[in-house]
């Protein structure tokens, strides 16, 4: 047994008992992130950020929310937007930051694609990230349906339906998703399991592992140059902090994000309280109707680009369906962000501005997910279908063309 | 200026695909409308000045009082909920507030021929008569006797009534609002069977449809459903402000309390962001 002494403070005790001071130094004072980062960096604590809030605002909803197809809308709309003291706030606070949530992904996500920051050793901090987008997606898809208005009836109904485009068994698997053949009170209350329990669960234990897999291969940084973390933090420790290329995680990098949070928390506290339909839709606050199809169905708008990836293949061609079609590419689309690290044939890390093909290649993916989530929205018609078809052409195409294109890179340079 | 620009890469991206998602393609969905029109311009005017005391008489003789009540003069409703719904489909109003709160021309319009000011004609016709009858005068000027009727209800109007109240007499013989406790006296299958579907309860319409399409809504129902039997129930535009008030009050009575806690935690906000900030550059100015 480790010497344990008469303790001479509460700080002494715990440290002889947990080895706090040791697990603060390694976790916070010693832990070393790269001096040359720009606010993108901070997006990983602004999740952070957005994920508690989404926690302890879903506690308290949790509380009066009854998953029950005849009971839950009125618990929402009514009992807790309007009865229970503050719950329009936490309701409201849920719903935005579900959307800033997403929005934050797709940033700290696009920030990886730019920096090159999934390659080279840091392929686990790429998946794990997936990993926890797509947890993220399945959480949030669950979560919209438990208010119980139209829209949650009806993209549950079509979301699900997409699964029996699996062969054989697709048509099991949506009965099995369901728990009925339809969606109804029992789809409800699994996915309200999902939403509060398993899916939150998994995620925590998911960001554990995304944290973790940052320690070895250690933050990226602006310009992709590879630091000797070892030295420079000796530097930094021996007094020489403005010559060292490393800062500490606590305080100097959080103060940094701190200041970011909190400018990102004023937008997000200005759209809880005076601009939220983005997130709150007006269609959801009409009590589901499995009689009534509304005339426009479509997903949260962070799913929308996939929507439109699956929507994008409107024409039969030769035996195969067009359904069936959408579907592959569907299934590609949700797939092919995971195995990035392996398309990249270029061993370097560097900004997309140091690759000439690669920036090129960048600028072209981010275009195209902009329409892509555009035009799923729109109504699926007429010139609609034709821009929908291009857009998902080029996002396949992006996707197939990037081993060679970053192959071309990595011998043009030398 | 990195940063900066970096910033503004992120926010262009942003910005546009919102534009793209909200701004456009809900224009594309629901195509603006024309402003609400509460001068009731397709109807035909009557400019005969009426006269309250003759109009008492006509009132009296033309049979209204066989359907609709008239409780501030003291005469009930002749028949009770269930059975006026039995023979009409919907429970003729109450009229003691209806020069009040209808306008003066298409009040005068709705007696003369109810399907036709509600702009329901495509579904009542001669062999499905609206159940309420035209009025077809007894025997003088019919436009004199109309305006003597719309005058008599104007007389016994009272000068103001409550938000709720408007909702009463204008709405509320097909819509509940289960949210305030106010539920029609409608039998959903009679319902269902005169207007073709059961008129929605309008608990959460100031959320699920906005303020601004329930002015041109209710001001013309047609305007947003082509041949809905939702009938244009013809409200001044004081009293359709008064009802569109009273459906937000129903779903949507947090309101002040939103907007006041708003304003103060975003001034928390910005003076905490303010100290973030001053905290950043201090700690970063001994590593630059
Ligand atoms: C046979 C029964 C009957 C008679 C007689 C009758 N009404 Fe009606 N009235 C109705 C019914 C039913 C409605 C409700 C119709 C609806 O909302 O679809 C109604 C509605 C109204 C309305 C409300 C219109 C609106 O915009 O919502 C007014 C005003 C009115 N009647 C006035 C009169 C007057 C004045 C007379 C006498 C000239 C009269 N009614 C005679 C049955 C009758
Ligand atoms: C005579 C019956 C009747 C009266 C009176 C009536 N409504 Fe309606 N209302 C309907 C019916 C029927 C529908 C369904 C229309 C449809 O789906 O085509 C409807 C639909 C609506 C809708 C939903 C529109 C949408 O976009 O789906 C609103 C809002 C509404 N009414 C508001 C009102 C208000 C406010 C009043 C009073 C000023 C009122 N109604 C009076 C019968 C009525």
């Amino acid at each position: 047994m480790a010497q344990i002494k008469k303790a001479n403070g509460i700080g002494d005790w715990f440290d002889q008992r947990l080895a706090t001071k040791k697990l603060a130094k390694v976790m916070m004072t010693e832990y070393w992130i790269p001096k040359d980062i720009n606010f993108l960096w901070a997006m990983g604590v602004v999740l952070v950020v957005m994920f508690k809030l989404l926690i302890i605002s879903g506690i308290f909803l949790l509380m009066y929310y009854k998953p029950d197809a005849k009971l839950a809308f009125d618990s929402v709309n009514f009992t807790i937007m309007q009865e229970v003291e503050y719950g329009w706030l936490w309701r409201h606070i849920h719903a935005v930051a579900a959307s800033f949530a997403f929005l934050v992904i797709y940033i700290h996500m696009f920030t990886a694609i730019y920096y090159g920051s999934y390659k080279n050793g840091r392929e686990m901090i790429w998946i794990s990230g997936m990993i926890l987008f797509i947890l993220f997606s399945t959480t949030a898809f669950t979560g919209y349906v438990l208010p119980w208005g139209q829209m949650s009836f009806w993209a549950a109904q079509v979301i699900t339906n997409l699964f029996g485009g699996i062969p054989v068994v697709g048509d099991a698997v949506v009965t099995w998703i369901r728990g009925d053949f339809a969606v109804s009170d029992s789809t409800l209350t699994r996915f309200f399991m999902l939403h509060v329990f398993l899916l939150p669960l998994m995620i925590v234990f998911v960001i554990v592992i995304h944290f973790y897999s940052l320690r070895i291969p250690h933050v990226n940084n602006q310009e992709g140059a590879d630091i000797d973390f070892d030295a420079e933090a000796d530097k930094y420790l021996a007094g020489n902090k403005k010559e060292s290329k490393v800062v500490p995680f606590w305080p100097v990098f959080l103060a940094k994000d701190f200041y970011v949070v909190c400018v990102t928390l004023v937008i997000f506290f200005f759209c809880v309280f005076f601009f939220y339909d983005f997130s709150l839709p007006g269609v959801n606050f009409e009590p589901a109707n499995p009689m009534v199809t509304p005339k426009y169905i479509y997903p949260e708008w962070y799913f929308l680009w996939s929507y439109e990836v699956l929507r994008g293949f409107f024409f039969d061609i030769g035996p195969i369906k067009a359904m069936d079609i959408g579907l592959i590419a569907f299934a590609f689309a949700n797939v092919i962000f995971v195995i990035l690290p392996f398309l990249d044939r270029d061993p370097r890390v560097l900004p997309a501005h140091k690759r000439p093909r690669f920036k090129i290649w960048f600028w072209v993916l981010m275009f195209t997910m902009v329409i892509l989530t555009i035009y799923g929205k729109l109504p699926p018609k007429g010139i609609n279908n034709v821009i929908g078809f291009i857009a998902s052409m080029t996002f396949i195409t992006l996707f197939l063309i990037m081993p060679y294109i970053t192959k071309k890179d990595a011998k043009g340079a030398k | 200026m990195r940063e900066l620009k970096i910033l503004g890469v992120v926010v262009f991206f942003t910005v546009f695909t919102y534009i793209g998602v909200n701004t456009y393609a809900y224009s594309v969905m629901k195509p603006a409308v024309a402003p609400a029109d509460f001068q009731f311009k397709d109807l035909p005017r009557n400019d005969k000045i009426g006269d309250a005391s003759r109009g008492a008489e006509v009132f009296m003789n033309a049979g209204c009082i066989g359907c609709h009540g008239l409780e501030s003069q003291g005469i009930p409703a002749p028949m009770n909920d269930a059975d006026a719904a039995a023979s009409f489909g919907v429970v003729p109003p109450d009229l003691s507030n209806a020069g009040l709160i209808f306008d003066s021309h298409f009040l005068a319009a709705v007696i003369k021929n109810p399907a036709k000011a509600m702009l329901n004609d495509h579904k009542f016709n001669e062999s499905n008569p609206h159940p309420m009858p035209n009025f077809y005068g007894l025997g003088g000027d019919i436009d004199q006797e109309l305006a003597d009727i719309v005058a008599y209800l104007q007389s016994i109007a009272p000068e103001k009534v409550s938000d709720e109240q408007v909702y009463v007499d204008a709405c509320m013989q097909c819509h509940s609002i289960k949210y305030t406790g106010l539920m029609s006296n409608k039998d959903p299958i009679l319902m269902a069977k005169y207007m073709g579907s059961v008129p929605p309860d309008l608990s959460m319409f100031i959320r699920s449809r906005g303020a601004d399409y329930l002015e041109t809504f209710i001001n013309n129902p047609q305007k947003h459903l082509a041949g809905t039997a939702m009938p244009r129930v013809g409200l001044t535009q004081a009293a359709q402000e008064q009802v569109v008030a009273y459906i937000e009050y129903a779903g949507d009575r947090k309101k002040d309390e939103r907007e006041s806690l708003g304003i103060k935690v975003l001034g928390f906000m910005i003076i905490l962001t303010i100290l973030a900030y001053l905290w950043k550059v201090k700690i970063w100015r001994e590593v630059h």
